[in-house]
């Protein structure tokens, strides 16, 4: 099958791998590098890592916190929740990455709510940590990946300290789209990913603050100071401290004008987060009466990549649980379909998404006036 | 460096058992997943993602036909630790309420040895075969310790350090006459001799990329479909590979394993005939050089790819300085670090002072017949130095037992 003019918007399930950071890293792929080993090759390898962290640490505001490099956010996120024993009892929102409703599914979380836009309720959140024993670990992602809603995880963080917890923040989506500083942001632990940064897919790094203590879920060989056992992938590691030392934060111009545009043109389109702070590359939209596999099918006929929600596993397309969380209807939950751009991204990709859109906002108009 | 006399780049890499490096036909697969093919294998809604995710299935296909296993039965994981930690913890969260006995092997890998220590404290109980002076373990020493409540018997195919390879057909035919799961840590033996799971009757498998010429980062678990074994995942999320193993694949690194699987399987006889011969020349002319250098393992038993010697009256770290234009370990790569001497070597009856000094020469798929000579001749000039300068040394040419010395505390 050949695709003419291939137009990818669809950055947040991942981004192409950034040329410096390809140039970079194909010469690693040249010698054998193994961390463990103590003969120079292994030393040149121990210092690709140790730069690495430094780079990493210092990309977001992390100097001083250890950097635990893992192979996906995945992993990360599992490693966060489950190796972090010092807590006696998990929160989470309600519109967490399935990386981490599934470990807390198995921990019986409490799970926070959040409001229309998507924004987790604070006085709920005080109200579980002032009414529960113990301490609690809160994980709330930073920015969502559907929708791009941004948290108040400063507020989060404050809130959590006061109550003598520990927070982890799911970083995956913002890091690299808008600035993040894990001193500023105040967190214990926080997760982020290469591939959605421009870098390889296959390394991933849970950043955790001086003094707390993780529980290796893969054991066997001490690497990563014991937290993360397994030969370090060291190349895509040097790829991901270059690709961390390439971002900048984006810009919101094309995602308001796609928005502006789509208001215009259809004003029952509901642009999920739309009052509130988000990612200023993500647009998720509702077009009510088309369901989102044919609207993706549409858009694939013209050559754009496009998602309904998460990159996920069963090649089917679910209800989103974050529009579902968020109080849309299982219906509206089924028609959305999200954009999400990159730095290359330009205005011509815009006016083509806008293009089809409109076209299936018409069909659909058309299909129900027929009914 | 290079050194003048014989256009050899130093230090000559000779640690192929602790990673190797990337073949470049490998390289060349992976590229198109580094540059326009950089979709995420997950996305189901456009081209990116489904050409991204026949990467994923082409390298599964390839990483299968090498064991004899179907595509479906292959999970990813990030290297043979993972999957090590997948298929004990797993099998034991499933389980365990029926079956709650594991056995494995005094000399396996640390991660086999440590996930079984974490299991311990998690009401496994789990018996430690011994191994012979050449490493292998003993087929009725096994039948005799496998019990009703046995759930997983363990025994990597070829040790890290020595370069054994244990009975593995053997070994199936027992597990599966006493309905008890066989899982192999084949992390060194995959790509580099023939595995076959039917055969073998082998239900779980570790491999890694990294040992044959493929990337690091990545490594898979066979886990067999029929009769079906089921594990509880380390790692939720996603729900990929079926369930087992959360996260999102890389395609790079998939279609690289899954070449790097593919050439092994091609080039497997070529290279160990190559490789042996020139394992075999580096034991042969160090021996006839220098006395008292014994072998660890077996050559006959062991893979073609292992020589692991020990230098007698000589310190090991001396000896670590003196070759240093080779690099080689001292055991594994994992523990080599903190020089303690190696529980494998000790398992084998090795005593401390010799385990000191063992040194793994690893030969691989680019180790030159001119590299070698250069070690042979690193070596032999190295012992013969140190052992000059070496009291022990001394003594022993004059006839004194070492072993019988008494040292002086300090």
């Amino acid at each position: 099958m050949k695709i003419v003019n291939k137009i990818y918007l669809d950055f947040n399930a991942t981004s192409p791998i950034l040329r410096e950071v390809r140039d970079f890293v194909v010469p690693f792929y040249d010698s054998a590098l193994n961390a463990s080993s103590i003969h120079s090759f292994g030393r040149d390898a121990r210092k690709i890592l140790d730069d690495a962290r430094a780079d990493i640490a210092k990309s977001i505001g992390a100097e001083g916190a250890d950097i635990i490099f893992t192979s996906s956010g995945t992993e990360s996120n599992n490693l966060a929740l489950k190796g972090f024993k010092d807590a006696d009892y998990l929160v989470i929102s309600a519109v967490e990455h399935p990386s981490v409703l599934k470990v807390a599914d198995k921990m019986e979380a409490t799970i926070l709510p959040v409001d229309k836009n998507g924004v987790v309720n604070l006085k709920a959140l005080e109200k579980i940590l002032k009414n529960t024993k113990g301490k609690a670990l809160v994980s709330v992602m930073l920015a969502n990946n559907e929708t791009g809603v941004v948290q108040p995880i400063k507020e989060i963080s404050q809130l959590v300290l006061f109550y003598k917890g520990f927070i982890h923040c799911d970083a995956v989506q913002a890091f690299g789209k808008i600035p993040v500083d894990f001193s500023d942001l105040n967190v214990d632990m926080m997760t982020i990913s290469a591939h959605k940064i421009g870098g390889l897919q296959g390394a991933s790094a849970l950043i955790v603050k001086k003094g707390l203590n993780i529980n290796s879920q893969i054991i066997g060989g001490g690497q990563e100071s014991g937290a993360r056992a397994g030969t370090e992938n060291v190349a895509a590691i040097a790829a991901f401290a270059k690709a961390a030392k390439l971002v900048e934060p984006q810009n919101s111009a094309l995602i308001d004008y796609l928005e502006a545009e789509v208001k215009s043109f259809a004003k029952d389109a509901i642009i999920v987060g739309e009052e509130v702070e988000r990612l200023p590359n993500t647009s998720c939209i509702i077009l009510q009466g088309m369901l989102a596999e044919t609207q993706l099918i549409n858009f694939d006929l013209a050559g754009i990549a496009v998602s309904s929600g998460s990159a996920c596993t069963s090649g089917k397309v679910g209800k989103s649980h974050v529009l579902l969380a968020q109080g849309y209807s299982a219906k509206q939950a089924s028609e959305v379909v999200r954009v999400s751009i990159g730095k290359e991204t330009t205005k011509q990709d815009i006016d083509a998404f806008l293009k089809v859109w409109k076209s299936n906002y018409e069909k659909a108009s058309n299909t129900s006036k027929a009914a | 460096m290079t050194n003048a006399n014989t256009n050899i780049k130093l230090p000559i890499y000779m640690d192929y058992q602790a990673t190797t490096p990337l073949d470049p036909r490998v390289l060349e697969k992976m590229m198109p997943y580094f540059t326009e093919k950089f979709g995420n294998p997950h996305s189901s809604s456009h081209s990116y993602g489904w050409e991204a995710e026949d990467a994923c299935e082409k390298g599964r296909v390839q990483v299968a036909d090498l064991i004899g296993a179907h595509p479906k039965e292959i999970v990813f994981t990030s290297g043979a630790t993972e999957s090590n930690n997948l298929a004990l913890k797993g099998l034991s969260g499933f389980y365990k309420d029926k079956k709650n006995h594991i056995i494995t092997v005094a000399t396996e890998h640390k991660c086999i040895l440590d996930s079984c220590r974490y299991l311990e404290r998690d009401d496994m109980e789990v018996t430690y075969l011994k191994v012979n002076e050449k490493g292998l373990i003993d087929l009725d020493e096994l039948r005799a310790a496998i019990t009703e409540k046995t759930l997983v018997v363990s025994v990597m195919a070829v040790n890290n350090e020595i370069g054994i390879i244990q009975p593995l057909k053997e070994i199936g035919a027992i597990c599966r006459e006493n309905k008890v799961f066989f899982h192999t840590d084949a992390a060194q033996a995959f790509g580099k001799i023939p595995l076959d799971v039917e055969e073998m009757n082998i239900d779980l498998m570790s491999i890694s990329a990294h040992k044959i010429y493929g990337p690091k980062g990545v490594g898979a678990l066979f886990v067999r479909r029929r009769p079906r074994v089921r594990l509880n995942p380390i790692i939720t999320g996603g729900g990929q590979e079926r369930g087992m193993r959360s996260g999102t694949l890389a395609p790079a690194l998939v279609a690289g394993f899954g070449e790097a699987a593919e050439i092994a399987g091609r080039d497997m006889e070529a290279d160990n005939i190559r490789i042996k011969s020139l394992r075999d020349k580096m034991y042969n002319e160090i021996t006839s050089a220098v006395k008292d250098v014994f072998l660890n393992g077996d050559l006959e038993k062991g893979i073609s790819g292992n020589l692991n010697l020990s230098f007698a009256y000589i310190e090991g770290e001396s000896m670590l300085m003196a070759i240093r234009d080779l690099a080689v370990s001292s055991g594994s790569a994992c523990t080599s670090a903190s020089l303690e001497p190696s529980y494998v070597l000790r398992a084998l009856g090795v005593g401390d002072d010799l385990a000191h000094t063992s040194i793994r020469f690893g030969i691989g798929r680019f180790t030159t017949e001119e590299e070698v000579n250069y070690a042979i001749k690193t070596v032999i000039n190295s012992v013969e130095k140190l052992r000059e300068m070496s009291p022990l040394w001394e003594m022993a040419q004059e006839g004194i037992d070492i072993t019988k010395i008494e040292w002086a505390g300090h």
